[in-house]
């Protein structure tokens, strides 16, 4: 994906003559294997309904984003993914989520092992008041190894992945919150990669930061893709365009479209999402 | 124009009005303690420090008030830390908003205003007689206890609430249970805050005179306790104790005795100062 599609897509679409009429429910296409599956899930939070009968396929070592405008659910539904919602007052889930065939919401499962599987990286870049290296460790060690050399490697590793090795390596004892923000994100995900999860679920990553460190972090998502599932929520039609291979559009709680990103932003079945990623409304 | 005037007047005035109000307090400190500062001064010296207390004024020293404040400060710190961080992290972190947990609420704060002289009679009651410590240090350090645990409390749970929830989220997000996200994460975010809550606790509770007096400490001990079931003497009821007295070689000696009575709380006070600073930079980066 790059922007000449993005850019292409936006010309293509205005002219596009097509208005279809809404369907409730949007299949995604079925030609690779799934990692998520998603049958008729709802959220509400007490009488608010924030999640409506969403059905999806969220496809293995790829991005999927999530795009719509603010409050229409994306956030949400991405912390559905490893139960970051339990701690709210009145959430309450109803529907079926799989992952990699276990049902969360309803298999008995341990919550702190799901949340080690789907990592989260979040919107502020949030590091522990503690050294790098802690930081880095502390997944870890709440796992119980004390391995010093085990420790260091997996540090190094994870450091190294998200390119930030050379840039922390002499001093791995200093603060974590000296590093400038864009440092602190990829902190944040190499903190994540430590656990070694499956899926990495990323909420806004880059909405704190600047062009160039946001450049960086694309591209390590990009580069993320071949070892992890990737699902990012994204208020950034560019960024989406830019980096995922599948895009959900999400309004007012529902899903209503989901297809490969070329189709979303070159030729979207449907006016709702053609409207939000030309900018119309959002 | 007249109007403008006015109003500018009022501006001026209230402000000398102000600047007289916010200098009454300081002032009349500042001399509160140079009058006791040119009083005691004389006294001060190690002789004084280290005698026992004495009929004579020139002899009497402070070395066993001093020794029983000490004592109480470190039996009451080790009573009321647990007790009062225990309370408070259930009480941020664990309690269930329900009527029971604003009911606990509500009583805290309340014994946070409950007067001193209240807890002494608690003391006197349940620990010198039912349980049976005498006027003992331990008696004592109960009751100071008892008196500084809403405060401890209270400073505890404002410092797990200053813990920015970023941090309990990237906690959980990497597989933490709750009890280690307390442990690895809150509580250290935290402890500076608690710390400077408990020192300022604890530099009340050395203060204290009302509720050591009503358990029945003594004025006169010529002795360092060597056990928390000793009788013991703290250093504001040595003050109050030769205050009372006619001679005025005592009230030097009292004068004296507040001198270092002061430096103990100052002291502990800027070292709560200064944790707190230490731990707000440690949290903000």
């Amino acid at each position: 994906m790059n922007q000449q599609i993005n850019q292409a897509g936006k010309d293509q679409s205005v002219d596009n003559p097509q208005r279809k009429t809404q369907k409730k429910h949007q299949r995604p296409q079925d030609n690779g294997p799934n990692i998520i599956r998603t049958e008729n899930s709802n959220v509400y939070y007490g009488n608010f309904q924030a999640i409506k009968d969403v059905t999806m396929h969220i496809k293995r070592n790829a991005i999927t984003a999530f795009i719509g405008p603010s409050g229409c659910g994306k956030s949400t539904f991405l912390r559905t993914f490893n139960r970051m919602n339990d701690s709210i007052d009145n959430f309450k889930h109803t529907g079926d989520i799989y992952i990699e065939g276990t049902n969360i919401y309803k298999d008995k499962i341990q919550v702190e092992q799901l949340r080690k599987d789907v990592g989260i990286v979040f919107q502020k870049p949030n590091p522990f008041p503690k050294t790098v290296f802690d930081n880095v460790a502390y997944g870890l060690r709440i796992q119980g190894i004390k391995n010093k050399n085990i420790l260091e490697e997996r540090v190094k590793d994870s450091l190294q992945q998200v390119g930030l090795w050379e840039e922390v390596m002499d001093d791995l004892k200093r603060n974590a919150l000296a590093l400038s923000g864009g440092q602190q994100q990829r902190l944040c995900i190499a903190r994540t990669l430590a656990v070694k999860p499956s899926i990495i679920l990323m909420d806004e990553p880059t909405s704190a930061l600047d062009p160039i460190s946001t450049a960086k972090i694309e591209d390590l998502i990009t580069k993320l893709k071949e070892d992890y599932t990737i699902i990012i929520v994204t208020h950034n039609m560019q960024q989406a365009g830019r980096i995922s291979d599948y895009t959900a559009f999400l309004y007012m709680g529902e899903l209503i479209e989901y297809d490969t990103a070329h189709k979303i932003f070159t030729n979207p079945e449907y006016t709702k999402t053609e409207n939000y990623i030309t900018g119309r409304f959002g | 124009m007249n109007n403008v005037l006015i109003s500018k007047t009022k501006d001026k005035v209230f402000q000398i009005w102000g600047l007289i109000a916010t200098l009454i307090g300081i002032v009349l400190l500042a001399l509160f303690i140079g009058d006791i500062f040119m009083d005691g001064i004389q006294r001060l010296n190690l002789d004084f420090l280290t005698s026992l207390p004495s009929r004579m004024a020139d002899q009497s020293g402070i070395k066993t008030a001093m020794a029983g404040s000490i004592w109480i400060l470190g039996l009451t710190a080790v009573i009321s830390f647990p007790l009062g961080v225990s309370a408070g992290l259930y009480l941020e972190e664990y309690a269930k908003k329900n009527r029971f947990s604003s009911f606990l609420e509500m009583n805290i704060s309340n014994l946070a205003g409950v007067p001193s002289i209240i807890y002494g009679l608690l003391g006197m009651h349940i620990f010198v007689r039912t349980l049976g410590f005498g006027t003992s240090v331990l008696a004592g350090a109960f009751t100071l206890a008892l008196l500084i645990l809403p405060i401890i409390i209270v400073a505890t749970r404002e410092a797990v609430k200053a813990v920015p929830s970023s941090i309990r989220e990237a906690s959980y997000g990497l597989g933490a249970s709750k009890w280690q996200t307390i442990w690895y994460q809150v509580l250290p975010a935290s402890f500076g805050g608690i710390l400077t809550g408990v020192i300022l606790a604890l530099s009340r509770a050395v203060g204290e005179t009302a509720p050591l007096i009503a358990i029945g400490a003594l004025a006169y001990v010529p002795f360092v306790p060597s056990s928390p079931m000793d009788d013991f003497s703290v250093l504001p009821i040595q003050i109050f104790d030769w205050t009372s007295r006619p001679q005025h070689e005592f009230v030097i000696n009292a004068a004296a005795a507040i001198l270092v009575l002061l430096a103990i709380t100052l002291l502990m006070n800027g070292i709560a100062v200064i944790l707190r600073n230490r731990w707000q930079k440690k949290l903000t980066g």
